[in-house]
């Protein structure tokens, strides 16, 4: 793989939890801009901006749906943030089955944010466009990054697979699996 | 295809544990639209008006309004109606929050609650999975900690839940039903306890219709934007301000008698602000609205809980404090799931009766010397119905006839049973009266907010007002500049805006848009977001419904009667409606009456406050005309209203 210096423009919504005051308006703008035909509905269920609520806790984290994992973490940290308790799961934006979270009602397939990419692109997300109180807001800037050759998800998972068992064991697990049928 | 609406409503029989979900009639939301409105018409349908509050025929209803879980900005309104225990009467209230919209994503405009369980349980709603499942790990628990521990149980922090507290499981009249930052008061908790229903959780995933998505979803967004940018004329203004001078020089304290002229100043201005800013851990708001009208509060050694409008001083007021006393005890009686308006007054109400001798220390065993400690002792008493509490349980009316020797001089600040905000001012004012008199809900605060309390003195400036008043019809534009400082309306004037008050609120009970953004919010500054000319379009886009102004004047009107001749059905009469004597100092009994004769007639009713035939058929409520006939309650020969001579009908 050749490292080759890139620019690559990053888009990066930022998180204020102190401002926010719980409206739900960011999941509501979420799950219409995403539905068919665009804002034909609303609906939080759809949203892949999600709003974790413990209001006697004063918790009140957005998170953005981010990937699939198949199985839950083994372990969360919980961190005390102003003596408040936070689990780990709070920021946490993978669809994981220990939670409802990011999958679509009806199916149950994963959801994922893709900053509301449109055409003409929109000045912002549509999350952070109706969060008046700006608990969020965006900015783009750009980076050099190194040019990396991407992954496809299934090469994603193979190459995990193929690091935690080594690559003979695998050959021989898909072929005895195979022959199962 | 439904729009906006879910067009079903789940119907729960407590005393069989049965449970079914039932298809609604289109026809009757294009009558009423929903919430209170439909909620009026299935109680005057399904309860007779010998039905006792406790009985298991009684319902408790909790109706979403029409617009729901549509984009319509501040629309998470959730009325829950029933026959309160206290009045006898309709039992209205409304929450905001998350509960109502998560309800109609599961599935459902309406929960239909009747008979009794044989013990305590809870309702859980899952979208179509929907459950009763006990509920005596969570008896005496807090209804805010209900919720939490709920949430827990069922592993899902998604869910929305309403509770009651040890208020409500004991019957106390004056129990709330507590949701997140939001609560149901004026003696809806008590039903509910009395159904031992100790909560209500509910999840929903599913997609609400809307007859035309994309107009309406850029016409919110741009309300949207109006609501944020317009601090002076949206959400509860009171909820941010420091200062309180309205509240502490105009209303009254303790037992609504006393006056605390200059009470309020620059240093106690500091000393409050930094009190509040001490305790509050957050400003929120409610679904999908830009506003943060409640404070999350966390008071040393008590569990969090919010507060809107008035509701911190309340407390404070009532037993003579400051206000650290009134975040102290709210940690108290919002887990016990207590209304901030009423419960003050009895409590204050019970320590005047002590100092009068009335209570003694018999009653009252080790009852402290000062009012604070006193509050919290009677706190005590009363959510566990204990001693002179079972008494102060039933509410300051019923209270004071049940402990008699002279206790029912003490109740002075009551209107049809039920305790009012503690106003008592110098001259009569008719709209006012008017509006105390006649309302169906039992507090002003859901009747007033359209046209504003004061005249504008400068000539200019109130030209500038009236110029961008958009929310008011005409004729109220020229009473506006008419109106001089201390000079009373003339009658039509004060009936008009009677009505027009009242309206509002009856089209935002019916759609669930918050009163601080509609009904309630016009008589500061004039322009709030929503109002009788622009909600019609709204309410088109969402449900495909043809409708304007006059239409949708024309169903407030309707669910205004509904609820009136629900009321009559349970002897409501003209003698009821009056004010506390002392509520004015100066008064004028004949004109009031004239004031009140003239805002019947211009309602269509009778004498008696009683709608008559013609106004019941013009609005399509021939059923109910049909009904009064039957039962002797209008003859069926009565002409126009002016003409009645509704005293030899009654008597008959
Ligand atoms: S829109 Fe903003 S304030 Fe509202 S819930 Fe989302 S992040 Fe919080
Ligand atoms: S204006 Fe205030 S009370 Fe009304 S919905 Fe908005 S946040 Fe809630």
């Amino acid at each position: 793989m050749k490292d080759q210096l890139e620019k690559k423009k990053v888009k990066r919504i930022k998180i204020n939890l102190d401002k926010c005051v719980g409206c739900r308006a960011c999941e509501i703008a979420c799950s219409a801009f995403h539905a068919t035909p665009k804002y034909s509905s609303i609906n939080p269920a759809r949203s892949r901006i999600r709003m974790v609520i413990d209001e006697l806790n004063d918790e009140y984290v957005p998170i953005r749906a981010r990937d699939y994992t198949k199985a839950e973490c083994d372990g969360r940290h919980v961190y005390t943030i102003n003596e408040k308790e936070y689990s780990e799961c709070s920021f946490c934006g993978a669809v994981c089955p220990a939670r409802n979270l990011f999958k679509e009602p009806d199916s149950g397939l994963p959801l994922k944010c893709d900053m509301c990419v449109d055409d003409p692109p929109l000045k912002e997300p549509l999350c952070v466009q109706v969060c008046k109180v700006e608990a969020l807001t965006y900015e783009e800037y750009e980076e050099e990054v190194k040019e990396e050759v991407k992954l496809g998800e299934m090469e994603i998972g193979l190459q995990s697979l193929v690091d935690k068992h080594g690559l003979q064991k695998l050959v021989d697990t898909v072929a005895r699996m195979s022959q199962k049928g | 295809m439904r729009y906006a609406e879910t067009g079903y409503n789940l119907e729960i029989d407590l005393t069989r544990g049965n449970i079914e979900r039932v298809e609604t009639d289109p026809r009757l939301t294009e009558l009423h639209l929903g919430g209170q409105g439909t909620a009026a018409k299935i109680l005057w349908d399904r309860v007779p008006p010998e039905t006792d509050p406790f009985s298991p025929d009684n319902l408790l209803i909790f109706s979403t309004g029409l617009l729901l879980s549509t984009p319509v900005p501040g629309a998470n309104r959730t009325a829950v109606n029933t026959i309160s225990p206290q009045t006898g009467l309709y039992s209205h209230s409304l929450f905001g929050g998350f509960f109502g919209p998560e309800l109609k994503h599961a599935g459902y405009d309406k929960i239909i609650i009747r008979g009794k369980s044989p013990s305590l349980v809870y309702l859980y709603i899952n979208n179509d999975k929907v459950e009763l499942r006990d509920a005596s790990h969570l008896q005496g628990k807090g209804a805010l900690e209900t919720g939490a521990l709920i949430k827990k149980e069922l592993k899902d922090q998604e869910v929305q839940v309403v509770a009651i507290g040890l208020a409500g499981e004991n019957r106390v009249y004056s129990a709330t039903i507590e949701h997140h930052n939001s609560s149901a008061s004026r003696g809806v908790g008590v039903i509910m306890g009395d159904k031992k229903l100790k909560a209500i959780a509910v999840r929903g995933t599913k997609d609400i219709n809307i007859a035309r998505p994309a107009e309406l979803f850029e016409l919110c967004n741009n309300m949207y934007q109006y609501i944020h940018d317009n601090p002076h004329y949206t959400g509860d203004i009171m909820a941010h301000e420091d200062d309180e001078e309205f509240h502490v020089d105009n209303f009254a304290w303790g037992n609504a008698r006393t006056r605390v002229k200059g009470f309020w100043n620059k240093e106690r201005e500091e000393k409050w602000k930094a009190i509040s800013d001490k305790v509050r851990v957050r400003w929120t708001g409610c679904y999908n609205c830009p506003k943060d009208c409640h404070q999350a509060i966390k008071y040393p050694g008590r569990h969090t809980y919010f507060t809107k409008c008035y509701s911190k001083l309340t407390y404070a007021m009532a037993a003579f404090k400051e206000l650290d006393f009134d975040y102290d005890i709210l940690g108290v009686t919002q887990e016990y799931g207590l209304d901030g308006f009423s419960t003050p007054q009895i409590l204050a109400f019970a320590v005047e009766l002590y100092e009068a001798g009335i209570l003694t220390d018999q009653d009252l065993p080790g009852f402290p010397t000062d009012t604070g400690e006193r509050f919290f002792y009677l706190v005590e008493k009363l959510v566990r119905r204990e001693g002179v509490g079972d008494a102060l349980a039933n509410g300051v009316y019923w209270a004071a006839r049940q402990i008699g020797k002279g206790a029912e001089e003490y109740d002075h600040n009551s209107i049809k049973k039920f305790e009012q905000v503690p106003l008592k001012l110098g001259m009569i004012n008719y709209p006012y009266f008017l509006m105390y008199a006649t309302g169906e809900k039992m507090n002003i605060t859901q009747i007033e907010g359209s046209y504003p309390q004061i005249p504008i003195a400068d000539l200019e400036e109130r030209k500038k007002f009236v110029d961008n008043w958009e929310a008011a019809p005409e004729r109220f534009k020229k009473w506006f500049m008419e109106w001089e400082p201390r000079q009373h309306p003339t009658i039509e004037a004060s009936v008009n805006i009677c009505d027009w008050n009242e309206t509002m609120h009856y089209v935002d009970d019916a759609i669930g848009t918050c009163a601080w953004l509609s009904s309630f919010r016009g008589q500061f500054g004039g322009r709030p977001a929503y109002h009788i000319y622009n909600l019609p379009k709204f309410i088109s886009l969402a449900t495909g419904m043809e409708l304007d102004t006059d239409e949708l004047w024309k169903i407030a009107a309707r669910n205004r009667n509904l609820i009136r001749a629900f009321n009559i059905r349970r002897g409501l009469r003209r003698v009821d409606e009056a004010p506390p004597a002392n509520h004015w100092k100066i008064r004028d009994p004949e004109k009031e009456q004239q004031t009140l004769d003239a805002y019947y007639e211009f309602k269509g009713w009778n004498k008696e406050g009683i709608p008559t035939k013609e106004t019941l058929d013009k609005l399509g409520l021939d059923y109910v005309s049909e009904d009064f006939v039957q039962r002797g309650i209008l003859t069926g020969n009565e002409g126009a209203p002016s003409k009645e001579t509704s005293a030899e009908t009654e008597k008959n």
